[in-house]
């Protein structure tokens, strides 16, 4: 397996903006892989990059310049609506604030991907039913988003992000919103979902305890990788 | 299953909002449908004129009789089926705030050419056996508590005089828009008692009505009969009757273009409080519809997730607002008393407050729809925060 594909292939990845009409740098020349199975944490100070590092990954934003490879597939190539479905079929999102629908129960959140799928209802309901119970909210299925702790709304998120099979999950900040025991219930998932599902979990954290339950940290500063 | 909750859902995650929403559109397109049917009100004599009925006047002014003569040889052009005076009476009973229309008329003839006019036989035969009898309609004999055999003194004004009459008959319309609301008597007590009051006024006509045998040769009889009084001290001026209602209401037409106007501009207003409500609620939701399109979702969802939401708000807002326009208008007529003939909501102003209805939503929904969908999705996560 030497030679496999990585699932995430960056190659002299630049990024910048205009801000007040100057242009600002926030990724520069940036190459490095991320294999399948790995569990990375993206660090380093504010405005550093590893945001929009994560945003290009997940293919929610477009770089200027380079290639960005995931799971074998130049997302660069494709159009918004090609690159929508992309999506669908291959990144699992975790929020910081967890970003449910307020008016759907914690069900009917995690169904929402499978509406892009061919499932029937019958289908759906077995895969929210199992991702839920991987998650341990299998006795939450009813219960709206305002009616959960944070913890659990992240626990429904997680479930949301995996519920489609994803190539890869992206989680920006997945523990900034809550405190220490329910940060360390949700970085024990995301390890369980890396080591028994063999999850591919790339994690932007500006909290070292949490980046040192994943399995390799990249450091990132003024747009660049520092290690 | 999740688009409907989801549209529902977020309808009411503001109760008071949607609910103030809801309340405004309920008003605007009552208050349309209420407009729209004062306009079709004043506009009713001319919808439910006969077309095979014409009216002959004076060329001069339709307040300049004709000799009555005219009766005898207006019968006489070929096509014509009957012919009937018919004098505007304008008397006042009891105040003068209770005007309707009053006509001295043959009885024969004329009731003979409305068969919209249904009147009991034994009625009718009272009314004309008793040279001072009239037939009222039904919602004039309500609105001022008569029955048959009540007295009905009128103070005459083109007419002076005071002139006593009795009901004898009460007739009812063959449809809820026949006018019922006004008062026949027999041409012929009129005319014997100007023999005596005004003999220079005698054996006039203010205008002959004519039912034609064939309503496709209208035109071409009317034209007969203008030029059998050509060149005559008193020539005619024939026309449909329903270009004859219409040349009435044209007299006020500014008023009813006004409240034409007022009708749409309760709409616009609505219109743009409605555009406010959905611009504000999308800008609230941007997070969510980043986080939807971040999910897979593309575009054609969040149209339907605000389309859908606008058209909840609207049809809910329109159908309690169509729903209370019937008993309004209902509440409305009886109000306004004899001021319309006929005050009842058509379905041409029902489909027109669907139709605004639904124009209200689909382009109140436009604007925050386009945006969402070309919106940014990093922009609009960032939202959240």
């Amino acid at each position: 397996m030497a030679n496999a594909e990585p699932a995430v292939a960056i190659r002299h990845l630049s990024k910048s903006y205009r801000r007040g009409g100057q242009k600002v740098v926030v990724l520069e020349d940036m190459s490095f892989d991320i294999q399948a199975g790995d569990f990375v944490a993206l660090m380093g100070p504010s405005g550093s990059g590893k945001s929009t590092l994560l945003n290009l990954i997940a293919g929610i934003d477009r770089p200027d310049q380079g290639e960005l490879r995931i799971g074998g597939i130049d997302i660069n190539v494709l159009s918004e609506s090609e690159l929508a479905d992309w999506r669908a079929r291959h990144v699992g999102f975790i929020f910081q604030f967890y970003n449910l629908m307020p008016v759907l129960t914690a069900f009917e959140n995690v169904e929402l991907p499978l509406l892009l799928t061919e499932l029937n209802a019958r289908e759906r309901r077995e895969h929210v039913q199992l991702a839920l119970d991987m998650v341990g909210l299998a006795d939450r299925v009813t219960h709206y988003p305002s009616e959960l702790s944070g913890g659990q709304q992240q626990r429904v998120a997680i479930a949301r992000a995996i519920i489609s099979d994803p190539t890869i999950l992206v989680a920006d900040e997945p523990t900034g919103d809550l405190d220490r025991v329910a940060a360390e219930d949700i970085l024990a998932l995301m390890e369980r979902l890396n080591r028994e599902l063999g999850k591919t979990i790339i994690m932007v954290t500006h909290d070292p305890q949490a980046a040192q339950r994943a399995r390799s940290i990249k450091h990132l500063e003024k747009g660049m990788l520092v290690d | 299953m999740q688009v409907l909750k989801l549209i529902i859902g977020n309808a009411l995650r503001h109760p008071l909002r949607t609910l103030l929403t809801t309340l405004g559109l309920l008003v605007a397109i009552l208050s349309f449908g209420l407009l729209q049917t004062v306009v079709d009100a004043w506009y009713a004599g001319a919808a439910r004129a006969a077309p095979n009925r014409l009216i002959v006047r004076n060329a001069v002014s339709l307040v300049v009789p004709l000799p009555i003569h005219y009766r005898e040889k207006i019968r006489a052009v070929p096509g014509v089926r009957a012919v009937a005076t018919s004098n505007w009476f304008a008397g006042v009973f009891k105040e003068p705030k209770n005007f309707f229309p009053q006509f001295a008329i043959d009885p024969l003839a004329y009731l003979g050419m409305y068969p919209e006019y249904l009147i009991k036989d034994d009625e009718l035969r009272e009314f004309l056996r008793d040279r001072q009898g009239v037939i009222i309609g039904r919602k004039l004999a309500q609105t001022h508590g008569l029955q048959v055999g009540d007295t009905m003194p009128l103070r005459g004004t083109i007419y002076p005089g005071n002139w006593e009459f009795v009901v004898r008959a009460i007739y009812d319309g063959v449809t809820p828009s026949t006018d019922t609301t006004l008062l026949f008597f027999q041409w012929q007590y009129l005319n014997d008692s100007l023999r005596i009051r005004a003999p220079l006024r005698a054996n006039q006509a203010g205008v002959f009505v004519v039912q034609v045998e064939d309503a496709g040769r209208a035109a071409e009889i009317g034209l007969a009969i203008d030029q059998l009084f050509k060149n005559s001290p008193a020539e005619t001026l024939t026309e449909t009757e329903q270009a004859f209602q219409i040349g009435f209401v044209k007299q006020t037409e500014s008023l009813v273009i006004a409240i034409r106007i007022v009708s749409f501009v309760v709409i616009f207003i609505i219109l743009a409080v409605m555009a406010n409500t959905m611009a504000m609620t999308a800008r609230e939701r941007r997070a969510e519809y980043a986080t939807l399109k971040a999910l897979g979702f593309g575009p054609g969802f969040l149209w339907q997730l605000i389309l859908g939401e606008s058209l909840a708000l609207a049809i809910v807002g329109a159908g309690a607002g169509i729903a209370l326009t019937f008993p309004v208008a209902q509440w409305f007529g009886a109000q306004m008393g004899t001021l319309f003939k006929s005050f009842v909501v058509s379905p041409e102003t029902v489909w027109m407050q669907v139709i605004c209805a639904l124009v209200v939503g689909v382009l109140s929904a436009i604007i925050p729809a386009v945006q969402a969908s070309r919106g940014r999705i990093v922009d609009g996560l960032r939202a959240v925060s």
